[in-house]
């Protein structure tokens, strides 16, 4: 079915590693930033942290307002499984829980714990294992959701969720790829710390027991390549993989086709093909958890672009407003005509929405451009069909379909043409003759089709619940009639049985009826067309509206001519008619009720 | 707080818009038309011109109506291409109304009826092409013979004379320049054969005739040469895919080798059909128009080779003596078709067959 185990360790041992279709390679820029070593930052005064920062749900809050908290202390806990906790980012006083402008496109504010220091930067008491091989697998894992680890790559997967793996696993890939042009702060890390990322994979290695691990980085890293390599050079089953540079190499699909050849499948995970991957960035922060109990609160970040006097990376902690980091990396203002920032690379980066955007798992970078470095876009032109976004999608999708469907809101045909294998790398819109922006189409369709079937279950589901009311309905009214049945046949049956002395009663009760009604009509003789048994239906509803009208006629030439009577007088008459008219009514309900009855009876 | 501009991922692009794709296949043009003055005169300059002029002209008129951006249009140079490629394939010494005509039939009908740039289901130069054909046979065929071997020369001048008015500033008309050395009325070596094999002469005694040079016509040789040149520059520059021009030339070569097999004396050779004619200029410039072509390579690998093989049934037998405008039309209309068939497997997908098994 896919290349085998042996095969393929054969050919990343000669390096002939495989490909993937398109692929682009706009210019690297990684030396702008990546020149001197990672820089620690002073701490901040106010740190801005949201509660959920990875995909899944956030966890529940520990601590309220006013609370002290310790750096590293959890301020949120797990509860479900696809949840990870945040920790404080130093010592400090919470002093507020609010809605803060999230690190996202939108910007839109989501649940922050904001933290002022205390300037003591105290560390939690920290646990740390001492021996993680001595462990078990359950309580590791266990500990790296404690730490609030989730990938930070990009995508912010739960990195115990990835780990809880029971299935056959046979490349474990560490990714130092790095793929993006711009962002350097993989590439230092594993310049700087690759003992510690190594110890990350030792873990995972422990965990799942993987055949083989292959750590992956791009070419153009050759200090990151080598000092991989020397970290790894003790462990048999280690491979350090330099892999020719192209974007979007470090694509997590990209890189298991490039290494393996193997795809995962469209609805599937890497473990369908035997792989799992971890970026190194994970790896250093699950060592961090696990050897120094740790839990993560900070990241590297790189701060680059012309927009900056001093492009660098720096350790940033989780809640750093960006502003901070502008200061850091002296933004120049004259460089922009209107402030542009990037978090994230200039492929699949998003301008963040305010300056207070805090540092999150996921940021690795912020980039400011110069105007002229990335232009801002141009209106675009018409599609010319000449498929260049065909020629680099990476996904071998048909990118200019997928834009005609989403443009025209042709959702099922975008679907049919597999909008939800895009990766949104963003190759196809950098190529775009007429600078289309593509992938924001795709995001809106993609975002379209997924409201169209919330709607959609939310409808089913209604429609679910009204046609078993329907049913349950349905089956009461039969039930009842059944039951109605049963009944009337047991009163029939009782008739024939004593036949004389049950119609002697009917006819009695008949009587009694017509002496009353003869009564009645005595004392109401406004209604006497009705107690002078009308037989038809129509003639009673007949008789019945014209009492009613004699009603209301008597009472408005009551109420016209209050002066003349006695008012006392007056509303005794009007009573006594009123009550006559209201008995009358009754009278003809009943009898046509009666009727009925013995209508539905004969039947 | 300062508003932050915003914008969508990625904030990269690779700064290579249509303007500049366009430019570069206006460029690759160059040696093609350069080699066609050195053999036949000045003619095809002034056809050039005066299709962009009425190109230009005719597309900002109705940017004007169509109450769009006028000049950004106009500079994403299409028209001016489109209005190139129909100068270059038609007799350099038709008169200027004709050059007119057909490229405002290409801009106005084929493009801006349909919808304008990237709507066009048909390929601009070569619906105009056929229009003119079919509307001015007459015209659209007098070609000239090569300089070399003309009983006339004329000079700049004299082109512009003889498109303008129909003789040469010396009183010659196309029709007394179209006479070569040995006093025959020239025609174009693909025409020739062709009328020769009507006559029931064999292949190699048409091509005894003066205007061929060993296999192929004076002076087209050189001509099919030099724009295969700018079609290899446009493969190199990453402006087409060889998809196209590759599959539409070897199945081309491989018919007419068939033929030729079969009996060399009804059928020219495959170096015959290649270096005469437009066939050239057809794979590397005309079928790779981007708006009208196939949009996946397996899909311009058949739409380039169903061309080939039209173009060759229609020029042995066919009516008319070239066919390239035909057979791209023709394969035009099957695009959609082709397109729906030839969607390449998406990553982690299997691939039709497999998933209907």
């Amino acid at each position: 079915m896919f290349t085998n185990y042996d095969e393929i360790i054969e050919r990343i041992s000669l390096n002939q590693l495989w490909d993937f279709p398109g692929g682009v390679n706009p210019p690297q820029q990684k030396t702008l930033s990546n020149q001197s070593s990672i820089e620690y930052l002073q701490v901040e005064k106010t740190y801005y942290v949201p509660v959920k920062q990875h995909i899944g749900i956030e966890g529940k809050l520990l601590v309220s307002e006013g609370d002290k908290v310790l750096k590293g202390q959890a301020i949120t806990t797990s509860e479900a499984p696809f949840s990870v906790p945040v920790h404080a980012p130093t010592s400090g006083t919470v002093t507020k829980i609010t809605d803060h402008v999230s690190a996202h496109p939108s910007g839109i504010p989501e649940l922050s714990v904001i933290i002022d220091a205390d300037d003591q930067d105290t560390w939690f008491e920290l646990d740390p294992v001492p021996d993680y091989a001595k462990t078990s697998k359950s309580e590791l894992i266990e500990r790296i959701c404690d730490a609030g680890i989730s990938g930070m790559g990009g995508a912010g997967f739960p990195t115990h969720i990835k780990t809880n793996n029971s299935k056959p696993l046979e490349f474990l890939i560490i990714n130092g790829i790095e793929c993006e042009p711009y962002i350097s702060s993989d590439d230092r890390l594993m310049r700087e710390h690759a003992w510690q990322i190594r110890q990350g994979i030792d873990i995972l290695v422990h965990i799942l027991q993987p055949k083989q691990v292959i750590v992956a980085v791009e070419d153009n890293k050759p200090e990151a390549l080598e000092t991989m390599s020397i970290a790894c050079q003790q462990k048999t089953n280690y491979q350090v993989v330099s892999v020719p540079t192209k974007y979007p190499a470090g694509g997590e699909k990209q890189l298991i086709q490039v290494l393996t050849s193997r795809e995962v499948p469209s609805n599937g995970l890497p473990i369908d093909v035997g792989c799992i991957m971890y970026n190194v960035a994970t790896c250093y922060a699950i060592a961090d958890a696990i050897v120094e109990g740790k839990p993560l609160i900070e990241r590297v970040v790189t701060l680059t672009g012309e927009g900056f006097k001093s492009p660098k990376n720096v350790w940033a902690r989780l809640g750093t407003p960006i502003q901070s980091l502008l200061t850091y990396g002296d933004y120049d203002k004259s460089q922009q005509s209107s402030p542009r920032f990037i978090m994230g690379g200039p492929m699949m980066g998003f301008t963040v929405t305010s300056m207070l955007t805090p540092i999150v798992k996921i940021s690795n970078c912020i980039l400011v451009p110069a105007d002229d470095e990335l232009p801002h876009p141009e209106d675009e032109r018409a599609c010319i069909r000449c498929s260049a976004c065909s020629d680099v999608c990476p996904a071998s999708l048909l990118p200019q379909q997928l834009f005609w469907y989403s443009k025209a809101k042709e959702l099922e045909k975008a679907e049919e043409y597999n909008l939800f294998d895009c990766i949104e790398c963003g190759a196809c819109a950098y190529v775009c003759p007429s600078e289309i922006p593509l992938v924001h189409y795709y995001r809106q369709a993609k975002a379209d089709i997924r409201n169209q079937k919330e709607e959609k279950e939310k409808s089913d589901k209604a429609k679910i619940r009204f046609e078993d009311r329907k049913a349950r309905l349905l089956k009461e009214k039969e039930q009842r009639e059944e039951k109605h049945r049963l009944a009337a046949e047991a009163r029939k049956a009782s008739l024939s049985k004593d036949g004389g002395g049950a119609k002697d009663k009917i006819a009695a009760a008949l009587a009694r009826a017509k002496a009353k009604k003869e009564a009645l009509a005595m004392q109401a003789p406004n209604a006497s067309k009705i107690t002078n048994s009308p037989e038809s239906e129509k003639t009673k509803a007949v008789s019945l509206s014209e009492v009613s009208t004699q009603v209301a006629a008597s009472q408005k030439t009551q109420g016209a001519s209050p002066a003349k009577d006695g008012p006392e007088d007056d509303t005794a008459a009007a009573k006594k008619r009123l009550v006559a008219a209201v008995l009358a009514k009754a009278k003809a309900k009943k009898m046509a009720a009666n009727k009925a009855n013995k209508e539905t009876k004969d039947l | 707080m300062t508003m932050l501009s915003l914008s969508s991922s990625p904030h990269h692009h690779n700064r290579r818009d249509i303007g500049q794709v366009m430019r570069l296949v206006c460029y690759a043009t160059i040696p093609g038309i350069l080699a066609n003055v050195w053999f036949f005169g000045f003619g095809i300059l002034i056809q050039v011109v005066l299709a962009i002029i009425t190109a230009l002209v005719t597309e900002g008129v109705i940017m004007e109506l169509r109450k769009k951006k006028t000049e950004r249009v106009l500079k994403d140079y299409s028209a001016v291409l489109a209005a190139l490629l129909l100068a270059i394939s038609i007799p350099p010494l038709a008169p200027w109304w004709v050059i007119v005509i057909g490229t405002f039939f290409s801009i106005a009908v084929v493009k801006q009826l349909y919808g304008g740039l990237g709507y066009n289901m048909f390929n601009p130069a070569m619906a105009g092409y056929v229009m003119l054909l079919i509307s001015f046979p007459m015209q659209m065929t007098s070609w000239l013979p090569p300089l070399s071997i003309a009983e006339q020369s004329h000079s700049l001048w004299d082109a512009i004379h003889t498109i303008f008015t129909g003789f040469t500033s010396t009183g010659f008309s196309v029709e007394q320049l179209k006479v070569g050395i040995d006093g025959t009325t020239m025609a174009t070596p693909l025409d020739g054969v062709k009328t020769a094999l009507l006559q029931g002469y064999t292949v190699t005694e048409a091509k005894s005739h003066i205007m061929f040079d060993g296999n192929y016509g004076k002076g087209w040789l050189w001509v099919a040469m030099a724009y295969l040149l700018g079609g290899l520059f446009l493969i190199k520059t990453k402006v087409i895919n060889w998809h196209i021009p590759g599959s539409m030339l070897a199945s081309a070569t491989l018919l007419s080798l068939f033929l030729f097999l079969l009996d060399g004396d009804q059928y020219a050779s495959p170096l015959f059909h290649l270096f005469n004619g437009s066939l050239i200029i057809g794979a590397f410039f005309i079928a790779t128009d981007p708006v009208s072509a196939s949009t996946t390579n397996k899909g311009r690998l058949i739409f380039g080779a169903a061309i080939g093989l039209w173009v060759i049934i229609i020029r042995i037998w066919g009516g008319y003596p070239d066919a390239i405008a035909f057979a791209v039309l023709i394969m035009n209309m099957a695009v959609p078709l082709i397109d729906y068939y030839t969607q390449p497997r998406t990553y982690g997908h299997k691939t039709k067959a497999s998933k209907d098994s």
